[in-house]
This record gives structure tokens, C-alpha cells and sequence, in this order.
């Protein structure tokens, strides 16, 4: 073996370690790196209790209600529900039907107590007409649903 | 040995690249204009406006492709560091040395406009989700690439200390681009991809991948002028580099 050939083997293999390293940590880490919890690990228990954390996911359809400054609206994964007020200026973004993450505490009639909403922008870039001709296109498809 | 890899290893050599450097230099300057120039026009002008974001989403014009570098330069500057510890050729060295500072720009533009960004849509400069804790652990690994190869004076011994830590920070470049798929974040998945078709319309696609081109022609003819530099620097006790036209006057 040539010294360069060794010097190789000894590169890849320490890549090798460290690559097979960090996957290990990460996936010790896995649920602490995520940003917020869906509306069903609430649900399920498995939310930080007593102190502030996030959840993601829906704004309900319709669900968005106003009493003077505080906004009421519901966050949802369509398979659980948490409804949550906040006091506070939203984000242009935050709108019925599109994503948001919002940072507060539970409170103990199992709502949620908003102290930041942040509004979540999916992958899609589109003009105006296109966005349009889409949402034209999945009302059809409502209607043709039984 | 053949012919053809006798040639390749002629220009590992920084006598013979420094002239060949030197002539490509223009060519990729000339590029970033051209690219440049169509890119910005597609992006400013043909570009329709988009039907969430309004014209705040122009700012991915220059952010995506800033991205993308930040992440390439950091893979090639490993290739060069690891080939240099492995092969010992000098150009290496001096190669990933010279990527350096331009990854670190690119990884700060990324950064900064995601910020601009960020603020009106999200409604908050930062947050600490894993697409933007890792980029921001990117800006660091060059950061810290740059410092340690600087606080040592043997280049030789620079550019080895230098290719283990570039080496050891490639792990991150995956967990960046995997990060919004392996995790929940506020940073949206991705619109371009391999694996599927880009969810974007077409005129805003070609906008930003003309960016992206220019992007790529202004850090290869950065670098290049860059590693001119770092070869003068190194080898000014040279017979062929006392010899320059250049050096002379």
C-alpha cells in the first residue's frame, strides 16, 4: 500500500465515522430539533408541559374570529383540533386554509395561549391567474366528491 | 500512463496554472454579465408576481441561488482540501483557500436576504429551525476555515489543519439540504428538486435558474482571481515568478 493510498483509505474512513456519528446524534435528537408539534401530539400528551412550546399546522377554514384586539382562530392537522387566541399584529401570510405556527402555553381548558404567530409559506410559487385557475379546479373537485 | 493524464497533472502545478487562470478570468466575468444582465431582466420585468407573496417573493431571485452556492462551494472546497491531504499537490491547498471567502459571502447573502424575507411573510427575521440553525453553522464552518488556516504561518501545515476541519464540516451540507424534509420548520421545503417537478411557474423558474448560472460564473472568476493571488503570495521566492511581466515592473 502506498503511503497515498493509505492517506485515502484513512480520509474516507474518517468521513465514513463522522458520517455514521452524526447520524446517531441526529436521530437522538430527532424530536427536539423540530420546530413546533402537530395539533394530534398535543392531543396524544406528548407536548412540553408547563412551559411555552409551538405548534403547527392549518388555519381552519372559517375559523378565524375577532373580539376587539384578540384574534381567535383554530389550528388544526386535519385530524385534531386546537383553538387559540391571540393578542397581536398577524402576518401578511397568516391566512384561513394556509399554514402558521404559533409559540404560547396550554391553558388548562385545553386551549391555547398565544404569545407569537408566525404564518408557514408552502413550496409554491405562482401568479395570480394560476392560483386562481387551481383553486377553480379543487372547487370542482369538492363538488364531485359524494 | 497516458498522454491525457500527463496533461491533466500539468496544470496541478502552479506555474502552469497561474498563466491558464489568467486567461480564463475574462471569459467568466464576461458570463456573470451576460447571465447577469437576463437573469435580473426575467426577474424584475418577465416575472409575474406572486399570488400570496406579492413582489416580496423577488427576493428568492438572488436568495435561492446564494443558497445553492454556499452549499456547492463548501463541497468543492472539501474535494480540493481532501484531495490535497490525500495527493499533497499544492494547488489544493491554495484551491480551497481561494473558495473560502466566497463561500462565507454566499452563505451570509443566504442568511441575510432569508431574513429581509422572512420579516413580512413569516413575521419574524429568525427562528431557530434546522434549515436556518444549519446554514447559520455553514456561515461558522467558513468562518472558522478562513481563521484557522490565517492563525497558522507554514502554508503547508495551514492548508492540511485547514482540509480536516472543511472535511469534517461536509456532514452538514446533507443535513442542510435534507433539514425542512427530515424535520418540522418553518423554512418551506423545497420548490426545485431532482426527484419531483418544480413547483413554481415557468417564467420564475427560468429567472432563477439564470441567477443561478451568473452565481456560478462569478465565483468561479472570483476564485480564480483569488488563487492568482494566493500562488504569487506562496511561491514569490520562485525563479518563474520573478520572471512575470507582471512582477518585473
Amino acid at each position: 500500500m502506498k503511503p497515498r493510498h493509505k492517506r485515502i483509505a484513512l480520509i474516507a474512513g474518517g468521513l465514513a465515522a463522522i458520517g455514521v456519528a452524526s447520524a446517531f446524534v441526529l436521530n437522538a435528537l430527532d424530536s427536539n430539533i423540530a420546530l413546533y408539534v402537530t395539533p394530534s401530539e398535543v392531543a396524544a400528551g406528548k407536548s412540553p408541559q408547563g412551559k411555552a412550546f409551538r405548534i403547527g399546522g392549518m388555519v381552519r377554514e372559517g375559523s378565524i374570529k375577532r373580539d376587539n384586539l384578540t384574534v381567535h382562530f383554530v389550528i388544526t392537522d386535519t385530524v385534531k383540533d386546537i383553538p387559540v387566541a391571540y393578542t397581536g399584529i398577524l402576518p401578511d401570510l397568516f391566512k384561513e386554509g394556509k399554514g402558521a405556527v404559533v409559540q404560547g402555553r396550554l391553558a388548562s381548558d385545553g386551549g391555547f395561549t398565544a404569545t407569537e404567530v408566525l404564518a408557514k409559506h408552502d413550496e409554491n410559487y405562482m401568479p395570480p391567474e394560476a392560483q386562481h385557475a387551481v383553486e377553480q379546479a379543487q372547487k370542482a373537485q369538492r363538488t364531485l366528491k359524494p | 500512463m497516458s498522454n491525457r493524464l500527463i496533461n491533466w497533472f500539468k496544470f496541478a502545478s502552479p506555474q502552469s496554472f497561474y498563466p491558464l487562470a489568467g486567461r480564463m478570468i475574462p471569459w467568466f466575468w464576461a458570463l456573470t454579465a451576460v447571465f447577469g444582465a437576463i437573469g435580473l431582466w426575467i426577474s424584475f420585468f418577465v416575472a409575474p408576481t406572486d399570488a400570496v407573496q406579492g413582489e416580496g417573493y423577488r427576493i428568492i431571485f438572488i436568495h435561492v441561488p446564494a443558497s445553492w452556492m454556499s452549499m456547492f462551494i463548501y463541497l468543492v472546497m472539501a474535494a480540493w482540501a481532501g484531495l490535497g491531504l490525500a495527493l499533497n499537490t499544492r494547488l489544493s491547498g491554495m484551491m480551497a483557500q481561494a473558495l473560502a471567502p466566497t463561500g462565507a459571502l454566499m452563505a451570509f447573502i443566504s442568511l441575510w436576504t432569508g431574513a429581509f424575507w422572512g420579516k413580512p411573510m413569516w413575521g419574524t427575521w429568525w427562528v431557530w429551525d434546522a434549515r436556518l440553525t444549519s446554514e447559520l453553522i455553514l456561515f461558522f464552518l467558513y468562518i472558522g476555515f478562513i481563521a484557522l488556516q490565517a492563525a497558522i504561518d507554514d502554508p503547508r501545515r495551514a492548508d492540511k489543519a485547514g482540509a480536516v476541519m472543511a472535511l469534517v464540516g461536509v456532514v452538514n451540507v446533507p443535513i442542510i439540504y435534507f433539514s425542512v424534509k427530515w424535520w418540522n420548520t418553518l423554512h418551506q421545503g423545497a420548490s426545485v428538486s431532482m426527484t419531483k417537478s418544480p413547483s413554481m411557474a415557468q417564467t420564475m423558474l427560468w429567472g432563477m435558474l439564470v441567477m443561478a448560472l451568473c452565481f456560478w460564473m462569478y465565483s468561479i472568476a472570483v476564485a480564480l482571481m483569488r488563487v492568482r493571488a494566493i500562488i504569487l503570495e506562496r511561491e514569490t521566492h520562485t525563479e518563474w515568478v520573478r520572471e512575470l511581466p507582471e512582477v518585473k515592473e
